[in-house]
């Protein structure tokens, strides 16, 4: 894969995934470009959030998950015996495909990652939160009922909501599984423009449904089928000639 | 043939919508509603018939015995109601030495003083014909009973004396409440937080297995019966707890707390866990991938998420305390004090319903002032949760998760 890009920072090397017996991942090879947003696209079940969740490590919840090859983010393989998985899910924010806020006031939401990582002072976490909303775009709205419930919020303030709270504890990657799929056309286009903005600080790995979506927002596309992955490179090449002809069929909509 | 039956069977006509009468769906329907408005009208009229029963103690009428003894004496007598008056005079004493010294007529069960043998009362009533007798007039002795006639009796429920059976009965419930509210607290003060840590430990930190043998065991205690728990509270812990502490009575609140948390134990567990099995699993996740770790999602996501299932647990926890009776009645001690020292003994309401209610007179006023103790029992428990649910609960909820 001699593609032009920026830095790369994760490389994975043959990462196999196993749940119980049914392989889910099988030997994935793929670069992620530092700074860019990298979209995941393929049918239901064919492995790509499963994959993107092995970025943070998220599997280790599930005990029948077992994991061969290696991830190296910035040339550091994760799953190394001596990695301490709360430092790196520190480094490694994710968006949920569903929002998640806590059942907490809005600053609470933001202020529970800072806090948690020993920083009690008011002053500090008012900062944080104040700018990790402006980042995610939703300090307008919010600003006036900070100590309201965060789920009183709507759909797609809550999806930034959650962004924003992925911000609060400055990470340098950000994994988002379907963050719009449950938002309607101008939340998802909100969020849209959320990542856009967000690409310059941050390296970006979104998982979509939509090809639209991924065509719209990311750099680099990688296509998954079946737990493999098919084909991964520029967007405007994925979306226009891409070299595999599976790819071809399920962009244009011939199945998936 | 067969296709033209199809067709005709989904045509829209009135004959094929119209409505038709589905007999054991009424039925069902019906059935259900009649049984749940039946148990719950079988519960307001087991109220109402607690509270009538209690009605002999508002209406401070002597029972019928007695009013024979009336009639056969020349006193007015009576059991439970005209003595009061009396009460400063004759404060009830059972080791009452010093008392038998400074009073003219210390009450006593051998009835040795009566000079009056030609009594036909003998049954305590001696004592207060004496009393009236010292008064220099008799109007004087019967006024300030006429009037405790009416109020003296219930006057005496905001007492801190309870002595029922006496000649000279008072039924302060003070000392009956206070003794309900320490015990109720001392065991949800230990309940609780073990109930609500064990929940936490296995809804979130035990492996599946274990979470499979923890809960189901847990909840097998909750069917424990609490007469084998007052036993051993009984034999047992209060043995011990006076080794451990020095303290003077063997039974006494802290015991019966004790033991009583471990009643409440198994229930606020298994409400508990639910309500953190519950929080959603977005939740945890969420909170891991911040870079928390096991205990700061348990501690600060988890449980506050499922404070309104865990508020809802202890409040069945105190429900289960505030009634319980049995343990109460074996490791409380059962003296009717109402000091705050958790060492000293007491006695709860249920246990004074479980313990007088086989030696009450039908009827009489004691029976009436035990049924009065059971409405409030129930009254108490209910204005416990209404309040906690509507008020605190809110309250709580609006803290934690924000407004």
């Amino acid at each position: 894969m001699n593609k032009i890009m920026k830095e790369v920072k994760i490389v994975t090397k043959d990462l196999t995934l196993h749940y119980g017996q049914k392989m889910a991942l099988n030997s994935i090879n793929i670069q992620i470009p530092e700074k860019e947003v990298t979209a995941f696209i393929g049918p239901s079940g064919c492995g790509k959030s499963t994959f993107l969740r092995c970025l943070n490590r998220m599997n280790d919840l599930i005990p029948s998950v077992k994991i061969t090859g290696e991830i190296r983010i910035d040339d550091l393989d994760i799953y190394q015996k001596k990695i301490d998985v709360v430092n790196l899910r520190k480094k490694i924010g994710m968006v949920f495909q569903k929002s998640n806020p806590f059942a907490k006031s809005i600053f609470e939401n933001i202020a529970y990652g800072p806090r948690i990582n020993g920083i009690n002072d008011k002053k500090t976490l008012t900062e944080i939160v104040e700018r990790s909303l402006k980042n995610a775009a939703i300090w307008g709205e919010v600003k006036d009922r900070l100590q309201d419930s965060a789920l009183g919020l709507s759909g797609g303030q809550q999806q930034r909501l959650c962004i924003a709270r992925t911000l609060a504890v400055e990470p340098e990657i950000i994994l988002m599984d379907e963050p719009a799929s449950a938002l309607d056309p101008i939340s998802t286009g909100k969020i849209e423009e959320l990542i856009f903005e967000l690409k310059k600080d941050y390296t970006i790995v979104i998982v979509t449904h939509n090809m639209q979506q991924a065509a719209r927002v990311s750099d680099h596309t990688a296509f998954f089928y079946l737990g493999e992955l098919i084909e991964h490179g520029r967007t405007r090449k994925i979306f226009t000639t891409p070299d595999k002809k599976q790819t071809e069929e399920y962009i244009t909509g011939r199945f998936g | 043939m067969n296709s033209d039956q199809a067709k005709t069977a989904y045509i829209f006509t009135a004959e094929s919508l119209r409505k038709k009468f589905r007999f054991s769906e009424f039925f069902a329907e019906k059935l259900i509603t009649s049984v749940a408005f039946l148990s719950i009208a079988v519960i307001i009229l087991i109220f109402f018939f607690v509270f009538r029963e209690s009605l002999p103690a508002f209406k401070g009428k002597p029972k019928a015995t007695t009013e024979n003894k009336v009639s056969a004496g020349n006193k007015p007598e009576s059991y439970g109601s005209s003595e009061p008056a009396t009460a400063e005079q004759k404060p009830e004493t059972y080791s009452g030495e010093e008392k038998v010294t400074t009073e003219k007529k210390p009450e006593t069960y051998t009835g040795a003083e009566p000079t009056a043998a030609n009594k036909p009362e003998t049954n305590g009533a001696d004592k207060d014909t004496s009393v009236s007798a010292d008064e220099v007039n008799p109007d004087a002795s019967l006024r300030p009973s006429a009037k405790a006639e009416n109020e003296g009796s219930l006057g005496s429920l905001f007492g801190s004396e309870w002595f029922p059976v006496s000649e000279n009965p008072r039924y302060g419930m003070i000392p009956l409440f206070v003794g309900t509210f320490k015990v109720t607290l001392i065991a949800i003060l230990f309940a609780a937080p073990i109930a609500i840590l064990a929940a936490l430990f296995s809804s979130s930190f035990a492996s599946p297995w274990l979470r499979e043998w923890i809960k189901p065991a847990i909840e097998l205690l909750a069917g424990f019966p609490s007469v084998v728990i007052g036993f051993f509270a009984l034999m047992v812990m209060a043995t011990f707890f006076q080794n451990l502490f020095g303290y003077e009575t063997r039974l006494n609140s802290f015991v019966g707390g004790i033991a009583m948390a471990l009643a409440a134990i198994p229930i606020i567990f298994t409400i508990t866990e639910d309500a953190l099995t519950a929080i959603p699993a977005t939740y945890k996740e969420a909170s891991l991938a911040l870079g928390a770790s096991k205990w700061q999602t348990a501690v600060f996501v988890t449980l506050p998420a499922a404070t309104p299932g865990i508020f809802a647990a202890v409040l069945l926890g105190v429900g289960r305390v505030f009634g319980e009776t049995m343990i109460a009645l074996m490791a409380t001690g059962n003296a009717a004090l109402s000091g705050l020292n958790p060492f000293e003994s007491v006695r709860t309401l249920a246990a004074t319903i479980g313990a007088e209610m086989a030696e009450v007179v039908f009827g009489d006023m004691h029976y009436g002032i035990l049924f009065l103790i059971g409405s409030l029992l129930f009254v108490f428990n209910f204005s416990i949760n209404a309040i906690a649910e509507f008020y605190i609960k809110g309250k709580l909820i609006k803290k934690i998760q924000g407004r």
